[in-house]
């Protein structure tokens, strides 16, 4: 998790990512980020986000994203 | 049979009465029957098109559907005795099974799409490579209405089950429903089957309420069209046409054409959902108030808000994070300066959605110079977005009424400007007449009684004018209340109807018939 915070917090440094939960309806990360963020998980943790999981619901909290990619790396 | 003609009006309330009066169970089927109707009318021939494409997509999705459960069921009964290694080995065969299966769907079904739309496009660029002596002949193939629109909605439905977000609908005709919705066969919008079946294919009571509203909008809708759309075509028409009209009449035909072409699009999308509405179906929204935009990015997420979803789901994000795109990313990254290693996947990926958007509107290279120019103005403000946070910021302007006047204006105006290419349809043309806007400051031909001799007289600038402060002004009560037929339907319930009225008589008194009235293609119809 920790990790993820870096690299999120790396990309915004204003926002506190610990308790924002609307990060893409509320527009905090466009599809630059997104996707960015996408190759930078790959690079990290070797887990690769298919389109299919790229859903305002997987991207609107740090915590929802982590899940992800764990789901992703037991998968 | 166009939204606007006489005949469309007569089916319309005779395929309504019928859908309330025939058992609920059955509805869909009425529905059914009604567009294929509507679609033999316009060509018989078209329905062998929607025909393959229909009977294609679903029997692939099914066969895609399979092979999802095979899986499902082989890994639920052999867990225990499968490691984490052998499992993603077998969902691998699995996947590259189902892609073929995929890859058969979309190679048939774009196939067709691009052998009778782009077929010409293709021999002519040739030829221009050619003398005349060996030019190839240009075939006579027909496009079906709404081609473009029903073959990508359809692909989204395959691509969805593929993906094991939408299961397969095992009815063949309750698909060939959701692929030939008459409504929304010629402009869209683009529907997700996940969003659209259940109301599509539900059963639905006479509600008075759902009934009104959805005749309201398409009242709304006709008005916008008939009114508004039909009225200014002419001098649009007029203005682009011979190349005469330079300097500030391009900055008029520009104004004008941006007003007709939202009146004409709006217009009919309010009609399809407006209809869909009426028979308690719940259709996508296409647009959420376009021209109140601050940013051409804001823009394009209110503007035809379906394609650009269909753009983003299945071509933006596939292309940026498939397995070629994050090596190249990655490659970048030790051979690049980062910034450009972080933005080189997002706008290769951008540069290939709008080069296909532009293709999607036309063969033609005009449409393509269209799209890529989206593609460009995006980037630059992509890369001024730091500058102006740090405006902002410095005078204190973000939020303020007449800083976001200017935002919105500056919008209008930009867009409407890429928008010429669509207008001249000849790309040295249209930079041209864009050219000339900035070189022939001719102002005083404004009021020399020119803009009374291109086809629009002062009775109609007058009821144009009017129009434009009505949609604005329902435009902004939108911003401020959300749904504005509420304000009407929640007073005593005589004042809805007394508005319903009101707009059938402007629309019947003052839309642009003419003599010998010959119903106007929607815009939107070609695709």
């Amino acid at each position: 998790m920790e990790e993820l915070l870096e690299i999120l917090t790396d990309m915004h440094p204003d926002v506190d990512f610990t308790t924002a939960t609307n990060l893409v309806d509320d527009r905090i990360l466009d599809s630059l980020d997104i996707v960015s963020l996408i190759t930078e998980i790959d690079d990290q943790f070797d887990v690769v986000i298919p389109p299919e999981e790229i859903i305002p619901e997987n991207f609107n909290s740090a915590e929802a994203l982590f899940e992800l990619i764990t789901r992703l790396e037991e998968e | 049979m166009l939204f606007n003609s006489l005949p469309f009006v007569c089916f319309l309330a005779a395929t309504l009465i019928l859908y309330y009066l025939v058992p609920k169970k059955t509805q869909w089927i009425l529905l059914l029957a009604a567009s294929y109707v509507f679609y033999w009318i316009a060509d018989w021939r078209y329905l062998i098109f929607i025909g393959v494409t229909t009977v294609s997509v679903w029997l692939l999705a099914l066969k895609i559907e399979s092979i999802n459960k095979e899986q499902t069921d082989y890994i639920k009964q052999n867990k225990a005795s499968m490691s984490k290694e052998d499992r993603q080995a077998y969902k691998g065969r699995m996947k590259a099974k189902r892609w073929k299966y995929l890859l058969i769907c979309l190679i048939f079904n774009l196939g067709i799409l691009s052998v009778t739309k782009y077929t010409n496009f293709v021999i002519n660029n040739i030829n221009s490579f050619l003398s005349e002596a060996k030019a190839l002949r240009m075939v006579d193939i027909i496009v079906p209405m709404g081609i473009s629109l029903y073959t990508i909605q359809s692909l989204s439905y395959v691509i969805d089950v593929y993906r094991g977000k939408q299961e397969a609908q095992h009815n063949l005709f309750k698909f060939a429903l959701f692929v030939s919705f008459f409504p929304q066969l010629v402009q869209g919008p683009i529907s997700r089957y996940g969003d659209l079946a259940p109301t599509l294919l539900g059963e639905h009571d006479f509600d008075r309420k759902t009934v009104s509203y959805g005749l309201m909008r398409v009242l709304w809708g006709y008005f916008k069209k008939v009114v508004i759309a039909d009225r200014i075509i002419t001098g649009v028409t007029t203005l682009i046409t011979g190349g005469e009209y330079t300097g500030i009449y391009v900055f008029v035909a520009m104004l004008f054409y941006a007003f007709e072409l939202y009146c004409d699009f709006t217009g009919g999308i309010d009609i399809t959902i407006g209809i869909a509405e009426a028979m308690g179906i719940k259709v996508a929204e296409n647009f959420n108030l376009p021209y109140l935009s601050k940013n051409i990015k804001e823009y394009w997420k209110r503007w035809h808000i379906t394609m650009g979803t269909w753009f983003t789901d299945y071509i933006f994000y596939p292309i940026s994070v498939c397995r070629p795109m994050l090596k190249l990313t990655k490659w970048s990254k030790n051979h690049l300066p980062r910034a450009v290693a972080r933005r080189l996947p997002v706008y290769l990926s951008s540069f290939v959605v709008w080069l296909a958007t532009g293709v999607w509107h036309g063969a033609a290279w005009n449409f393509i110079v269209w799209g890529l120019m989206n593609f460009v103005v995006i980037m630059i403000s992509q890369e001024l977005e730091p500058l102006y946070s740090r405006f902002h910021k410095r005078f204190n302007v973000k939020g303020k009424a007449p800083y976001e006047a200017f935002q919105i204006i500056r919008t209008i105006l930009l867009m409407s400007m890429i928008r010429m290419f669509d207008c001249y349809r000849n790309v040295p043309l249209t930079f041209k007449m864009v050219g000339s806007m900035f070189t022939s400051f001719n102002v005083g031909r404004l009021f020399d009684g020119s803009l009374l001799s291109i086809g629009l007289s002062a009775s109609d600038y007058a009821v144009l004018f009017v129009g434009f402060a009505v949609v604005l002004t329902v435009s902004l009560l939108k911003r401020k209340h959300g749904e504005v037929r509420d304000l009407f339907y929640n007073k005593p319930y005589f004042a809805f109807y007394n508005v319903m009225a009101v707009l059938l008589v402007v629309i019947l008194v003052f839309g642009a018939y003419g003599t010998g009235y010959d119903a106007t293609q929607f815009i939107y119809n070609q695709f």
